[in-house]
């Protein structure tokens, strides 16, 4: 059988962040490229999310495991900041399955941080935008915490980085 | 390219990372509020992360792997400037040195996201968005208790003159300073701080405290050769503790 990166991708589709277990790493962003070589040999390159996130070697090598589950043996995962990690790189999907998981996705933003892009979320629960920032480092090193003075409560947003 | 210059470039950078991000675990479970506790233990986290980015170049030009590196190493083979090493002391000087720390740090990555050498220039690229945060936190909080009460900003000013001359130790140039601006590595410690006096200037402006004339202000330079107070080695010991009970276990 001759392997296809599309094939590929389908397959990682099945890989989920450990910490967000509706969020493929496909739509969180992370796999950055699939290479397949002439002798089938498959090479999935990946970024970390946040350099100091504990689940990144945990993604690596639930990687490997659902390519071995395939069937393919020849295979080399790399983790590098070849092409670094923004979270602009979250697709549609992925930000529509945080906001169904009750975490309010990243804003799309010009990659140039400031208070103002952390102070105004959008409460995932009621979509009040009527919330405060309480503070910027939340249970992970990816969440803020905020709290929604409509509905009144408290929740986690996907950093934006 | 020299490549000693280049390693002893990343080591500096290395070893801040990870003697701080020690000290800032040392709130983990000890924050005034339980958003200090959980924002000193997050920027551990992410410093610890910084400094394997690091050590794992280091690693790629022929250095030891990186545990290696950071269990079992005595105090004066690390290159970290003393300002990181000091005990965390209060609240007023952690946020002190936190706020005096990330407003440089976040200036070497911003330049160094343009090196020449493409290894440093990726990992700085990445590392800046983050640091950003630590930036935020720590301006944010010297501007609102900066200009609250009279106990707060005599702590804060107090920490401040105290925590100086380490914060200018962190510019101590490199054997090889001329060498890394020549070649386009590193902008240099003089540009750094140049930079860092204009950003740490502007906040302070936005409170009731004052920088005291930073030209009247020995630096504690040595960090960077090894040279460090007696703070450093306890810190290793603590650090290295469970490592080195058995150092080949597998984690």
């Amino acid at each position: 059988m001759n392997l296809t990166k599309e094939h590929i991708l389908t397959l990682l589709e099945e890989v989920k962040d450990p910490e967000i277990p509706v969020l493929s790493l496909v739509d969180l962003g992370v796999i950055t490229g699939v290479d397949i070589s002439e002798e089938n040999h498959v090479t999935v390159n990946m970024t970390p999310t946040f350099a100091g996130c504990p689940a990144m070697d945990y993604m690596k090598k639930d990687v490997e495991r659902t390519l071995e589950k395939y069937g393919i043996s020849k295979y080399t995962v790399n983790m590098s900041f070849d092409k670094p990690w923004d979270s602009n790189k979250l697709s549609e999907r992925g930000r529509q399955h945080l906001k169904e998981f009750g975490l309010a996705p990243p804003p799309k933003y010009d990659l140039i941080l400031d208070l103002d892009i952390l102070e105004h979320v959008r409460c995932p629960y009621c979509d009040s935008e009527d919330t405060t920032l309480r503070t910027p480092f939340g249970p992970t090193l990816c969440r803020s915490m905020h709290y929604c003075n409509n509905c009144r409560q408290m929740f986690e947003q996907f950093k934006p980085l | 390219m020299n490549e000693q210059a280049i390693k002893d470039l990343l080591y500096k950078l290395a070893d801040d990372q990870l003697i701080l991000g020690h000290r800032n675990s040392e709130w983990t479970g000890f924050g005034p509020i339980l958003e200090e506790d959980i924002a000193f233990s997050s920027m551990a986290q992410d410093k610890i992360g910084h400094s394997l980015a690091f050590y794992t170049l280091l690693q790629e030009l022929g250095e030891a792997d990186p545990d290696t590196v950071a269990f079992t190493r005595n105090a004066n083979q690390f290159h970290n400037s003393q300002l990181v090493e000091l005990p965390n002391g209060e609240y007023d000087f952690s946020l002190i040195r936190h706020f005096l720390f990330d407003n440089a740090e976040i200036i070497r990555f911003e330049m160094l996201s343009q090196s020449s050498y493409e290894p440093i220039a990726k990992v700085a690229t990445k590392l800046k968005g983050e640091v950003k945060y630590h930036v935020l936190h720590a301006n944010t909080w010297i501007k609102n208790l900066g200009s609250s009460t009279e106990e707060a900003i005599l702590r804060l000013q107090s920490s401040l003159n105290e925590a100086l001359p380490y914060a200018l130790g962190m510019f101590e140039p490199s054997k090889y300073e001329q060498e890394l601006i020549d070649s386009g590595v590193y902008a240099g410690e003089e540009a750094v701080k140049a930079e860092w006096l204009k950003r740490i200037q502007a906040v302070i402006e936005k409170t009731e405290l004052k920088l005291p004339d930073l030209e009247s202000i020995a630096p504690r330079y040595g960090g960077r050769y090894g040279n460090h107070t007696e703070h450093l080695q306890p810190l290793l010991d603590e650090m290295a503790e469970v490592f080195k009970i058995d150092p080949t276990a597998e984690w």
